[in-house]
């Protein structure tokens, strides 16, 4: 008994310097942001009160709220089934045995081991009017000039892009590693049944990777809602507020308006999308996709 | 019916040679064995059939059509995996089915097919199983199954037995043997359980680091071993082979062939063939087996073990001496150095 009650001791003992950090730096925040809410933010005059759910109430009568919930929706839309499809293609492909796969699998994954805020300035420079990479190609074409960033049509489709290319390495990796999990013996039995490439990867590959998607899926749907660097390099939310995304709103009402409580507010909302997207993903999908 | 030529067939992995110049024919529904010990080049040597790999030298003619170069779908084999190769997110029956599916056969006769498999290999309450529901030889039945119902005219089968119990081997080996004759498959079949090659082979290929040592009959096989180690590598227990200078003075045990001088020669003689003798050469006992239907008594014999196989059983320990002996035709003379039959 008195050895059962050490070990346990031992066990909470092991675990306390993790736990103090994720309690100090993640939970506590997470409950304080909530409690605060609830809160009007302090003035020098004024100081911090229970307004209820006012800051909620406001959140729905503020369009640029919406906007950016609408814009994320679609940054979301366009980043994860594109940046999924490309890192499927590529992994399928580097996993074959192809000549220069080395370094195809090194190309694929340097975007990865950039910072954003690198990236986001490789492709400022890409977008660039005049004299950008794009605008160079296209007046070679004998294309019209457009500016990418500056224009409400292009901006969010240009940030998604950006977005795509950046992960896409970063979640092929993951695909690369179970690709490489599957037995070679299953393509050999495959082949002599006179499967084609798209028959063994439709019917064997792609549902012996689906625990992996599912993994891939969820880190990619958190993604899309935490995506802030490249906003704040390339475009700061503009223009008219048509690049702003959820994070970047929070970032742009706490840091540069100072209405902490109301970022406050709509850091919960954030969050509680996340947990329902969690939820759904672990609870729901993952039911259907382990076949072991 | 098909058959299948191997010409002159070499394969090496970065130099090392896995099989070397090998060559044999298979004749259109027969089934084929190849023997030999773990790492001779059985499995590699069918998956160069199978197209699975490419040779480095030499032809593969199936049906009279070169394949050397074909992929393996255009073969027009089914092959049975050592590690099996099953699907493990499809069921038992879809694993099966797979290659008819892609093969496009129709409904009706795939569902035929199923079931008739799935009957004769025991595999009927399994079949919505996953492969990793299932124990080992159920595994391996599954994937006996899905080479069976493609009922393509040639069949590679790489150890399809050697996960099952001795009871049901035996009874899959008559199956598949039975199979084999009513469909008319051409077969080749990697083993390196010597029963199972003589019990349900045409012909048995025996193998050697990569070479073929033997390709003949079971029973050429047996009688007539052309090496000392296919002679010790058939029959149970192996054949004696001792060195010749072990017989000196004893003239009924010498052939003709012996005049030369005994120092360069062995002599092989199946234990079942060795008799008790007073006239024989004496041997002390080193241990006795008692089997129920015979003894097996071992002895030494020119320094080497020597096991002679014996009806009933014999009242004689360990330390005691008796006398061997043989009939002169059922003796093998092999060359010392070279192994190689003499005569
Ligand atoms: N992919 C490979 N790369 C390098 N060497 C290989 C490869 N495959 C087989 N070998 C070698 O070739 C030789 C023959 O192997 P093979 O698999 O044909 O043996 P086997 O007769 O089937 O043996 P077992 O009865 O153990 O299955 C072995 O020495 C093995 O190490
Ligand atoms: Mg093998």
């Amino acid at each position: 008994m008195k050895s059962r009650l050490s070990a346990a001791v031992h066990g909470w003992l092991l675990l306390l310097p993790a736990m103090a950090l994720l309690v100090a730096f993640t939970h506590w925040p997470a409950v304080a942001s909530l409690v605060e809410s609830f809160t009007s933010t302090p003035r020098p005059r004024r100081p911090s009160r229970f307004v209820g759910v006012a800051n909620y109430e406001q959140m729905l009568a503020d369009p640029v709220f919406w906007q950016s919930l609408v814009n994320n929706l679609r940054f979301a839309l366009g980043t994860i089934p594109l940046a999924i499809g490309l890192a499927l293609l590529m992994a399928v492909w580097v996993n074959d045995r192809i000549p220069g796969r080395t370094f195809a699998r090194m190309a694929y994954f340097t975007p990865t081991i950039l910072p954003m805020i690198a990236v986001a300035n490789i492709w400022l420079f890409f977008y660039t009017p005049q004299y950008g990479l794009l605008e160079q190609v296209t007046a070679a074409l004998g294309l019209p000039s457009h500016n990418w960033l500056g224009s409400r049509e292009t901006a969010l489709a240009a940030v998604t892009l950006v977005a795509v290319w950046k992960e896409a390495g970063f979640f092929m990796i993951f695909y690369l590693a179970a690709l490489q999990g599957i037995s070679p013996t299953l393509a050999e039995a495959a082949a002599l049944e006179g499967a084609s490439r798209w028959t063994f990867f439709r019917r064997v590959q792609f549902p012996l990777l689906m625990p992996t998607t599912l993994f891939v899926l969820i880190n990619a749907v958190i993604n899309a809602f935490r995506t802030v660097d490249h906003i704040i390099v390339m475009t700061r939310g503009g223009p008219d507020n048509a690049t702003s995304l959820l994070l970047f709103y929070v970032y742009q009402v706490g840091f540069n308006f100072w209405d902490t409580s109301y970022a406050a507010a709509l850091t919960v909302v954030l969050l509680v999308m996340l947990a329902v997207a969690a939820l759904v993903q672990y609870g729901w999908l993952e039911r259907r996709v382990h076949y072991r | 019916m098909h058959s299948i030529a191997v010409e002159r067939v070499s394969k090496t992995w970065n130099g090392v040679a896995a099989v070397e110049d090998v060559s044999f024919t298979v004749e259109a529904g027969d089934l084929v064995a190849l023997l030999g010990p773990s790492g001779c080049g059985k499995s590699t040597t069918l998956r160069l059939i199978a197209g699975l790999d490419a040779p480095t030298a030499g032809r593969i003619v199936i049906a009279g059509r070169e394949v050397t170069g074909l992929p393996p779908a255009r073969r027009g084999i089914a092959m049975v995996f050592q590690s099996y190769a099953l699907f493990p997110h499809l069921s038992v029956a879809e694993n099966i089915l797979f290659g008819l599916k892609v093969r496009k056969v129709p409904r009706a006769e795939r569902d035929g097919r199923l079931a008739k498999a799935a009957e004769t290999l025991g595999l009927a309450p399994l079949l919505d199983r996953r492969p990793s529901q299932l124990s080992g030889g159920q595994q391996q039945r599954v994937a006996l199954a899905r080479a069976l119902v493609a009922e393509a005219s040639v069949c590679l089968m790489d150890e399809p037995l050697s996960n099952l119990d001795a009871q049901l081997r035996l009874e899959m080996r008559r199956e598949i043997r039975a199979l084999q004759q009513r469909l008319g498959m051409t077969m080749i079949y990697v083993t390196h359980d010597q029963v199972e090659a003589m019990t349900m082979a045409d012909r048995v290929i025996l193998m050697r680091g990569g070479r073929i040592e033997q390709n003949a009959t079971p029973a050429e096989l047996y009688d007539r071993p052309s090496s000392a180690f296919a002679a010790r590598f058939v029959g149970t227990p192996p054949m004696n082979v001792v060195p010749a200078t072990a017989l000196a003075g004893r003239d009924w045990a010498l052939p003709d062939a012996a005049a030369g001088g005994l120092g360069s020669l062995s002599v092989g003689v199946r234990p079942e063939a060795v008799r008790l003798d007073p006239a024989g050469l004496p041997a002390e006992i080193v241990a006795a087996e008692y089997l129920g239907a015979d003894t097996l008594i071992e002895t030494r014999l020119g320094g080497v073990p020597f096991v002679a196989r014996t009806a009933g059983r014999i009242g004689m320990k360990a330390g005691e001496t008796i006398h061997l002996a043989w009939s002169a035709g059922d003796a093998h003379w092999f060359d010392r150095a070279s192994e190689r039959r003499i005569a």
